[in-house]
């Protein structure tokens, strides 16, 4: 199973223009067109879903959850947070900035719409 | 030698799609389980646990009668835990979610050890004739039992095990003819405390 390369940036389920795509898997393709590009990225994908198990989760708490660097996280995350998927909360808790993020109600139904799509193209391969 | 296969077909045929939906479809499934707490902590069911403990310290003979004491106070252990079990059970059904997800199971794996030591160290004690320092024992490694579960559930479940713990600490020093006295303020009091905290809070 092709894994997914963090450095690349490219999912196995994106389909990119350079790609030679067999005719019989057209309609894959297609269907992979349809995802959702934003959440489809592992770590994006990665926050979404945690932060749908929680009310809230912390910067911190997210960076050791999905074992990555600071500015991965922080870049992923502004991308979410710009199109309003999950909010972002910044406060100090004493001396310490400390930032908190939550699911908005379009992440959690961008998420939901996802996995009804992946549900979807698994039936139909199995279909076949 | 094995063959290696045609690499150029290979090259123009990915994996199937469905796999790689079903790769994702896990990840997000353990993403969500390793994220999530164990929110089905018994709020009632610790109040029950707790009424037990009340209603057993009312019967338990005084402590002078040793073996009497401990069969009471055994006699009751089973029921309080029956409890704790339905309250999760009761919990976890309502909010449809599965009893043993992974935070599920790590806080029973981590509670079970101390109790399962506290079990052991009972019969060592009670075989000695030590039998009064029998409520902080079990006050303190149920303390620290639900102090170790508690960091994969919900906040205020470390800080009972916590208060578990510093009630067994007090008993210590408190007089052999207490112990009824340690037991309910401790398994009754504390459960009756947190448990209405945690039904208010996290819904039951």
């Amino acid at each position: 199973m092709a894994r997914f390369n963090p450095l690349s940036g490219h999912h196995p389920l994106e389909t990119r223009r350079t790609d030679r795509v067999a005719p019989r898997d057209r309609g894959q393709a297609t269907a992979a067109a349809e995802l959702d590009r934003l959440i489809h990225e592992r770590m994006r994908l990665g926050i979404v879903s945690a932060l749908a198990a929680n009310e809230s989760l912390s910067f911190h708490d997210l960076k050791k959850l999905l074992a990555t660097t600071d500015g991965n996280l922080s870049v992923h995350a502004r991308k979410l947070e710009e199109a309003k998927y999950i909010a972002c909360e910044k406060y100090f808790e004493g001396r310490l900035p400390k930032t908190v993020y939550r699911l908005s109600p379009a992440g959690r139904h961008a998420l939901e719409r996802y996995l009804d799509q992946m549900e979807a193209l698994i039936h139909s391969m199995r279909a076949r | 030698m094995r063959c290696a296969g045609p690499v150029r077909s290979r090259r123009l045929r990915p994996a199937p799609l469905n796999a790689h939906a079903i790769e994702d479809l896990r990840f997000i499934r353990e993403t969500m389980e390793n994220a999530a707490s164990f929110t089905a902590v018994p709020g009632w069911g610790g109040v029950a646990m707790g009424l037990t403990a009340l209603a057993t310290a009312c019967v338990a003979p005084r402590p002078t009668s040793a073996t009497a004491w401990l069969i009471t106070w055994l006699a009751a252990a089973p029921c309080a835990f029956a409890f704790g079990a339905l309250g999760i059970y009761w919990k976890a059904r309502r909010a449809g979610t599965p009893v043993l997800t992974r935070p599920g199971r790590k806080f029973v794996l981590s509670l079970f050890p101390p109790l399962l030591a506290g079990a052991v160290i009972s019969l060592a004690i009670y075989s000695t004739g030590l039998g009064r320092l029998l409520p902080s024992i079990w006050l303190l490694l149920y303390g620290v039992g639900v102090m170790s579960a508690g960091t994969f559930s919900v906040r205020v479940v470390p800080v009972m095990g916590l208060c578990f713990m510093l009630a067994g600490i007090a008993a210590l020093f408190c007089p052999a003819a207490w112990a009824n006295a340690a037991m309910a303020a401790g398994f009754g009091g504390l459960h009756i405390l947190f448990g209405t905290i945690i039904a208010r809070r996290y819904g039951g």
